[in-house]
C-alpha cells in the first residue's frame, strides 16, 4: 500500500493518498519517476490530500515538487509534519 | 500499443463546412440578457431544441464587444449544432452573429424583438425552430476519421491528485492524440504560474513561444494590477485548498500535466479564437472552469476532457465534458459526476498507459452518443468572459 506518493527523488513534501493518516504512523512512499519506494513517519495528522514534508525545512527554504521550486516555507517544518498554507506560501504574488 | 491508431473511426455528423460534431443541437440563442425570456419560451415550445440564456450583450464595446461576439457566433458554428434560431433586442447586432454563424453553411435565422414584442416574437421563431428541430431529426452520424475529432481540457476543482493522477492521465491521452493529427486545446493562463518556463520549453518555435509569454505576462499583468492579497482562496480557490494544494506553483505543475510529456505547443489563440491548424493550442482563457470550457466550445472543440480532485460538476450546454478523477474519497463520495475513475494509479494497480487508454475509450464512447455524467445530471453551465465594465 502506497500511503504517500512523490514525483521526483529531489521533492521535500509528498502527497497522502489515503485517509486516516495519523501522527505517529509508519508510512510507505512511492518515488512516481523512479518507480522506488521509502520510508517515513507522519508526525502530524494528515488528511487525504494533503502533503507531509520529508525533511526539516526552515523559514526562508524553497519547497521542492516535481523536482521544482513550488513556494517558500513561512514558518519551521519538521520531517513528517502537515505541510499546507499554515506553514507554505507563493513566491509569485 | 493503445486503444486508438489513425485507422480509428467514430460515428460524427459531417457539417456543411466538413467539421464533424459529436451532437445534434438546434440552439435558441440569445444575443443579450433581454431575449432570454422569448428564448427560453421557444425551447419550451418546440422540443429538440435547446435555449442557453445568458447576463450580457448590452453596452459592450471594443475588445470586449469583439470577445461577446466571439463567443455567441462561436458556440452557434460548433459542429456540435445543427441549427440556430438568434433571438436579439434590436435586428443589428443580431444580424452581425446571424451572419457570423452562416459562415459554415448550416441553417440560421435571427428576430429582433423591437417592434414586435414577445408574443409575435416566439410565434414567429418558434416556426423556424421547428422546421430546424425536424430536419435535424433527420441527421445521420457517419464514419470519421479520429483525427477529425477536436479534444479541448481544462482541470477543475483540483487537488494534489490532479497533478499525481487525473491530469497526467489527460497528458497520456493527448501524447497519444497528437501524432495522429487532432486539433487539442489547453489554457488556464494564470494557473501556469510557476510552471511558465516549461510550457514555454515546449513551445514548437520562437514565434509560438513569444506568442505564448506575451498571453502569460498580459494576464500577469492584469492580476497585479488588481490583486489585494496573494490571491489565496481565488488562485489556488478555497476548493484546492481544502484537497491540499498550498501555492500557485504547485497548482501549475499539476495543471501543465495535461500536455503530457511528448506533445508540442503548436500555436497560440486567444480567448474564443479558431485554431487553423492541426496540433495543441494554447488558448489565453480563465482558469473558471464555466468560463473556460464555454470558450472552448465557442473555439470549435467537440469533447472535453475536464480532470478534477475535489470534485467539480460543471457541463456545457453544446459540449460534452468528460470528467476523470484519481482521489479515491471523491470518487466514492460524488461517483454520479464521474466518468473515469483514475485513482488506482495512486497505488501503482494501473499504469498511466492503461489510464490514458480508459479515458481515450471513454472519449470515444462520447463521440459515438453516450452521455457524459454532466449530460445525465443536466448541467448546461454557459458561462461568457467579461474583459471589463460595461458603458
Amino acid at each position: 500500500m502506497n500511503h504517500f506518493v512523490l514525483h521526483d527523488a529531489h521533492d521535500t513534501v509528498a502527497v497522502v493518498v489515503v485517509e486516516g493518516v495519523k501522527a505517529g504512523a509508519q508510512l510507505n512512499g512511492w518515488i512516481m519517476d523512479d518507480n522506488k519506494h521509502m520510508n517515513m513517519t507522519a508526525r502530524s495528522d494528515i488528511p487525504i490530500g494533503h502533503k507531509i514534508a520529508l525533511k526539516d525545512m526552515k523559514t526562508g527554504d524553497t519547497v521542492i515538487k516535481y523536482g521544482v521550486d513550488i513556494g517558500k516555507v513561512v514558518a519551521p517544518i519538521a520531517a513528517g509534519e502537515h505541510a499546507h498554507v499554515h506553514n507554505i506560501k507563493t513566491k509569485r504574488w | 500499443m493503445s486503444v486508438i491508431s489513425k485507422s480509428t473511426t467514430f460515428q460524427g455528423y459531417r457539417r456543411e463546412n466538413g467539421r464533424v460534431g459529436v451532437r445534434n443541437y438546434v440552439l435558441i440563442l440569445p444575443v443579450d440578457d433581454l431575449s432570454n425570456a422569448a428564448c427560453e419560451a421557444v425551447a419550451n415550445n418546440i422540443k429538440g431544441t435547446t435555449a442557453i440564456p445568458h447576463p450580457y450583450g448590452r453596452l459592450q464595446f471594443g475588445a470586449d464587444l469583439d470577445l461577446h461576439f466571439r463567443t455567441l457566433i462561436g458556440t452557434g458554428s460548433n459542429p456540435n449544432v445543427a441549427a440556430v434560431v438568434v433571438i436579439g433586442i434590436e435586428e443589428g447586432w443580431t444580424k452581425r452573429i446571424v451572419d457570423g454563424i452562416a459562415a459554415t453553411g448550416k441553417p440560421v435565422t435571427g428576430f429582433g424583438i423591437e417592434g414586435y414584442g414577445d408574443h409575435e416574437t416566439i410565434k414567429r421563431a418558434s416556426k423556424v425552430a421547428k422546421e430546424y428541430s425536424q430536419w435535424a431529426s433527420e441527421k445521420q452520424r457517419e464514419a470519421c476519421p479520429i483525427s477529425e475529432l477536436w479534444v479541448s481540457t481544462k482541470c477543475g476543482e483540483s487537488d494534489t491528485t490532479s497533478g499525481c493522477g487525473a491530469n497526467p492521465t489527460v497528458g497520456n491521452a493527448f501524447d497519444k492524440l497528437h501524432p495522429l493529427g487532432n486539433y487539442l486545446c489547453f489554457g488556464e493562463t494564470s494557473e501556469i504560474t510557476g510552471g511558465e518556463s516549461i510550457v514555454a520549453a515546449r513551445c514548437a518555435n520562437d514565434r509560438v513561444r513569444d506568442q505564448f509569454m506575451f498571453m502569460f505576462n498580459r494576464y500577469q499583468d492584469m492580476i497585479n494590477r488588481w490583486k489585494t492579497d496573494d490571491l489565496s482562496e481565488s488562485q489556488p480557490t478555497k476548493g484546492n485548498i481544502a484537497g491540499g494544494l498550498t501555492t500557485i506553483e504547485e497548482k501549475a505543475l499539476g495543471n501543465i500535466q495535461k500536455i503530457g510529456k511528448k506533445c508540442t505547443v503548436d500555436g497560440v489563440i486567444d480567448k474564443g479564437e479558431v485554431p487553423s491548424h492541426p496540433g495543441l493550442w494554447f488558448m489565453d482563457s480563465s482558469s473558471a472552469a464555466a468560463e473556460m470550457v464555454t470558450l472552448c466550445a465557442a473555439s470549435g472543440y467537440v469533447v472535453h476532457f475536464f480532470p478534477t480532485g475535489q470534485g467539480n460538476v460543471i457541463g456545457n450546454p453544446i459540449l460534452p465534458v468528460i470528467k476523470l478523477c484519481a482521489n479515491p474519497r471523491t470518487v466514492r463520495l460524488m461517483s454520479e459526476h464521474m466518468d473515469v475513475d483514475c485513482s488506482a494509479l495512486l497505488q501503482a494497480e494501473k499504469t498511466l498507459d492503461e489510464t490514458g487508454d480508459m479515458l481515450l475509450e471513454c472519449m470515444l464512447r462520447t463521440a459515438n452518443g453516450r452521455l457524459t455524467a454532466a449530460e445525465a445530471l443536466g448541467h448546461r453551465e454557459f458561462v461568457l468572459t467579461r474583459l471589463f465594465e460595461s458603458a
